[in-house]
């Protein structure tokens, strides 16, 4: 179909400290009904958004991350993680949830939605995307 | 061109709606279209009516709001962002049982399928803010 757009969710930030990576979930969540080509991708700190075992309890803050583990369900199932933000913060890829989705086309197989990309891979991501939301 | 504009960032704490003004005014002057003007984050700060700057500063919402009136132009607020920092037009405020609303003229509150619609629909999304 030609109304459909690649979109891709750029993740920047923190999980916590402001409300961008919150209020981008809930952007993926909405966007999801729409039926477009979605991805995600985490650079910067934005990695830390995945990095599993949140408490957030002394923060006060609802913890948001079981929605990540979630999104398989919304159809999405391209998440890109850039390599040189993970080694930057001394986290690998073993440091992170996982996040799966359904594969149609082999039988319903479950499989990881998370691709390691590096920082020139990333950027070529970027450049094929259509519409880029950047939180 | 047909372009969306998104605007994450309150007023006068960040130069993000202004740099958005700025920008809408030269592509309309450039005789682009802009399909909607989304207001997201704290952005939605800047379709209070209840805003009173200094005299001799500018006053961001107004500017928007006649802005909006001048050309046509869709000033939409996101509910969810708008109902956590207490943005309110009379539905909402009849919805929740609040005392006042405080949506600015040219402003609308809607859901964040708008900002999706404007990402399909426009040839250019372009965001203002951190």
């Amino acid at each position: 179909m030609s109304d459909v757009k690649k979109f891709l969710y750029v993740n920047r930030k923190a999980p916590h400290g402001t409300i961008y990576a919150w209020e981008s979930l809930e952007v993926v969540l909405i966007g999801a009904a729409f039926e477009q080509d979605v991805a995600l991708a985490f650079v910067d700190d934005g990695v830390f958004q995945l990095v599993k075992g949140w408490d957030t309890g002394e923060l006060g803050v609802k913890n948001f991350q079981p929605s990540f583990t979630a999104l398989g369900d919304y159809d999405v199932q391209k998440v890109y993680v850039e390599r040189e933000a993970l080694e930057e913060r001394g986290l690998t890829e073993g440091d992170l949830i996982e996040m799966t989705y359904e594969d149609e086309d082999d039988d319903w197989a479950e499989k990881s939605s998370i691709r390691i990309v590096s920082r020139e891979e990333m950027a070529a991501i970027m450049a094929d995307s259509d519409v880029i939301l950047s939180f | 061109m047909k372009l969306g504009i998104v605007v994450y960032e309150g007023p006068y704490q960040h130069e993000a709606s202004d740099t958005a003004y700025n920008f809408a005014v030269a592509a309309l002057q450039k005789g682009h279209e802009i399909f909607r003007v989304f207001f997201y984050h704290d952005g939605v700060n800047n379709g209070t009516r209840l805003t009173t700057p200094p005299q001799d500063d500018r006053h961001i919402q107004q500017r928007w709001s006649e802005l909006a009136e001048k050309h046509g132009l869709d000033l939409v607020v996101c509910v969810a962002a708008a109902q956590r920092r207490g943005i309110v037009d009379e539905d909402e405020k009849n919805r929740h049982g609040k005392d006042a609303d405080n949506i600015a003229p040219g402003f609308r509150i809607s859901g964040l399928g708008q900002l999706i619609e404007a990402g399909i629909q426009c040839d250019r999304l372009v965001t203002f803010g951190d």
